[in-house]
């Protein structure tokens, strides 16, 4: 690693971060029925407050204003012509201001849907587990009245669980709440795995994320002078400050749902052969490239900052494994596991 | 296209809603404007229509009215198609905005997105920031979520291939689902094994090519007591007896084995520590313990022992 860069990159420690993270849902272009929930539910928003901004319903329901003015439009356009012709929906948005006088049978909006009801139920649910939940009686409300709203299609939800086990460093997670609750600067022990290292530094607090099933504290670290998530189980100790959190306005929050880790082309490329048991590490590690060698053999490449992680990680796997490139990689780790045969002789 | 598209299917929902009664196909071509003229024409698209709005998961219904005869029309109960009063505190509709964002980016995020939609339709004024400062997330990275989760939505019996830990082969498993769970970010499936006529818990990102239907909807049957959170919390449990391995550290290394130690002294050797630690898995220490290369000794078990030489000899075979 080059001088200077191990302070950017040492906390990262990429890969102890596990997961891909993020796959997300592909964008697709909105189609006529997407424009018609839209407007199914534009009518019943405006009906439920009698007055509405034009600005404040577009931010609603993420449109434009023309796009909106452009809806109401529609809406106002409806005409049915048997057995008489009529207008079923009346409406004016004059001086930015929108008001429905005739909603006809559409004052309200559609049911939930079963996806729609489980995401919401399952999220909710999600939260009651959450030790970091201050207020849990809401929670148990707001599940109650949805369940009740949804009716039927609050049934499937229950099929789907999401649990998180008691996790160490419950006493880490109370004095991180903390000190997000009073923006608190707190000075952490952290271990950073990679290297086997327990560092101090003095962090300003930004978020709480809780991600693949980890808690992280994402804040703006002093000793690096940039923003760094720590892993709340690697805490070693925690200590609030009596000083006020001061974020610097360029620290800005990480993206967390394209993954935690983003290689950058600067990072080390690394390529691993991994044998059957050795092929988790394609599951944890978010890698560039993943091939089939057959009789289960995988070949990956992966890009990190820190050789020392992958050192580390060849010594783990063993005959399950094996580093192939880069060349001066493979030679450290064949030292390394020369040295530590020698301790046994 | 879909401009006109929408219109239609707009004033479709309206004129079904409105009516009190069913109404015929020839009636709703005549109320309903945008149909082509021919009658052929008219019935395809209407039938697609029917399809598009039932998707959406708004109650067509089909029936006829007393007196009419026996021809078929066509209503939307508004009964059915409204969503119930609902009501949110400000803490609540605080929570539910959080719940909402659990899953940006994810599998259900339109969906979730969708809900929040109705309820704002409802008056809800569902707040965003509502805890400043905590943001938890659900990922569903593994391609085989969103089939599995309309599996189990829909009660189909499933396919799929899997690659079993440490297995180099990829086996065709079938699938009754009963459930997916989420343990500590990473997804399972569970349901009734049918080749192995047993329950079976799979992990979702062992999980290898596309997850087949094959069973029709409705088809599975949960057991009544069926408890897919025990099933996946016990997957990995191994009651193996509780053991302790005694270690040579070195002298400010091991932080991570350190942390976990029931005792910790000073070894004969200056520089050095001994340490005492539990363990379970004797492969798994193993493989923590190889990591720490020449800072970490294994003085008893031999078994332990035996086997951080291996994985180490492993490296240079």
């Amino acid at each position: 690693m080059p001088p200077g860069a191990p302070e950017a990159s040492e906390d990262d420690n990429v890969t102890d971060i596990a997961g891909r993270g993020g796959a997300g849902v592909p964008a697709r272009p909105p189609t006529a029925t997407d424009r018609l929930q839209r407007l199914l539910a534009l009518v019943p928003y405006v009906v439920s407050r009698k007055v509405v901004g034009m600005a404040e319903t577009a931010a609603a329901f993420g449109v434009t204003e023309r796009q909106l003015m452009d809806d109401l439009n529609m809406l106002w356009c409806v005409e049915l012509r048997s057995p008489d012709p009529y207008c079923p929906i009346d409406l004016s948005y004059e001086g930015g201001e929108i008001v429905v006088s005739e909603a006809e049978s559409i004052d309200r909006p559609l049911r939930l849907g079963v996806d729609e009801a489980s995401a919401l139920l399952v999220g909710l649910r999600m939260l009651a587990e959450l030790p970091g939940m201050g207020d849990r009686s809401a929670l148990g409300r707001t599940i109650a009245k949805l369940e009740a709203a949804a009716g039927a299609a609050a049934g499937p939800s229950s099929q789907v669980a999401v649990q998180l086990d008691q996790q160490p460093g419950q006493a880490v997670l109370a004095e991180v709440t903390e000190a997000l609750a009073q923006a608190r600067r707190v000075h952490l022990s952290y271990y950073v795995p990679g290297r086997d290292e327990a560092t101090e530094r003095d962090v300003d607090p930004m978020r709480l994320v809780l991600v693949e099933g980890r808690n992280y504290l994402e804040g703006w670290c002093r000793r690096a002078g940039a923003v760094r998530l720590f892993r709340l189980d690697r805490i070693l100790s925690i200590k609030l400050l009596e000083v006020p959190a001061e974020v610097p306005p360029e620290a800005v929050p990480r993206d967390v749902d394209q993954g935690l880790f983003r290689p950058s082309a600067a990072d080390t490329r690394v390529v691993l052969e991994l044998a059957g048991p050795g092929r988790w590490v394609a599951e944890y590690y978010p890698c560039e490239e993943v091939r089939e060698l057959g009789d289960g053999r995988l070949r990956v490449s992966l890009r990190t900052p820190d050789t020392q992680w992958v050192r580390r990680l060849a010594l783990r796997l063993g005959p399950d494994g094996r580093v192939t490139e880069p060349p001066e990689v493979v030679a450290m780790i064949a030292a390394d596991a020369a040295a530590a045969l020698r301790q046994y002789g | 296209m879909s401009r006109r598209k929408t219109e239609r299917l707009l004033s479709l929902v309206v004129c079904l809603l409105s009516a009190n009664r069913y109404l015929t196909a020839a009636q709703i071509r005549e109320a309903v404007p945008g149909y082509p003229d021919s009658f052929e024409a008219f019935k395809r698209m209407f039938e697609r229509d029917k399809d598009e709005l039932r998707e959406l998961g708004i109650p067509l219904e089909t029936g006829s009215n007393s007196g009419d005869g026996d021809e078929v029309g066509y209503r939307i109960p508004r009964q059915a198609y409204v969503l119930p009063e609902i009501r949110l505190e400000p803490d609540e509709a605080a929570v539910l905005g959080l719940a909402a964002r659990v899953w940006r980016r994810a599998e259900l995020a339109g969906a979730a997105e969708g809900a929040l939609l109705k309820l704002r339709a409802a008056g809800i004024e569902a707040e965003d920031a509502s805890q400043p400062g905590i943001e938890p997330r659900l990922s569903t990275g593994e391609a085989a979520f969103g089939p599995l989760w309309e599996a189990v939505r829909d009660r189909r019996a499933v396919a799929f291939g899997y690659r079993g830990a440490g297995r180099s082969q990829v086996q065709e498993r079938h699938l009754e689902p009963w459930g997916v769970v989420n343990r500590n970010g990473r997804w399972y499936v569970v349901g009734q094994d049918s080749d192995r006529g047993a329950e079976r818990v799979f992990r979702l990102s062992r999980i290898e090519g596309p997850v087949a239907f094959t069973g029709p909807p409705g088809a599975v049957v949960v057991p009544d007591g069926a408890d897919v959170r025990g099933a996946v919390r016990n997957w990995d449990f191994d009651p193996t007896e509780n053991r302790t391995g005694v270690l040579r550290v070195r002298s400010g290394r091991g932080h991570g084995l350190r942390r976990h130690a029931l005792s910790a002294e000073p070894a004969g050797q200056p520089g050095w520590d001994t340490i005492t630690v539990p363990f379970t898995d004797t492969g798994w220490q193993a493989e923590q313990l190889a990591s720490l290369g020449a800072d970490v000794v294994v003085l008893d078990p031999p078994d332990l022992r035996e086997a951080v030489i291996t994985r180490l000899k492993g490296v240079l075979a």
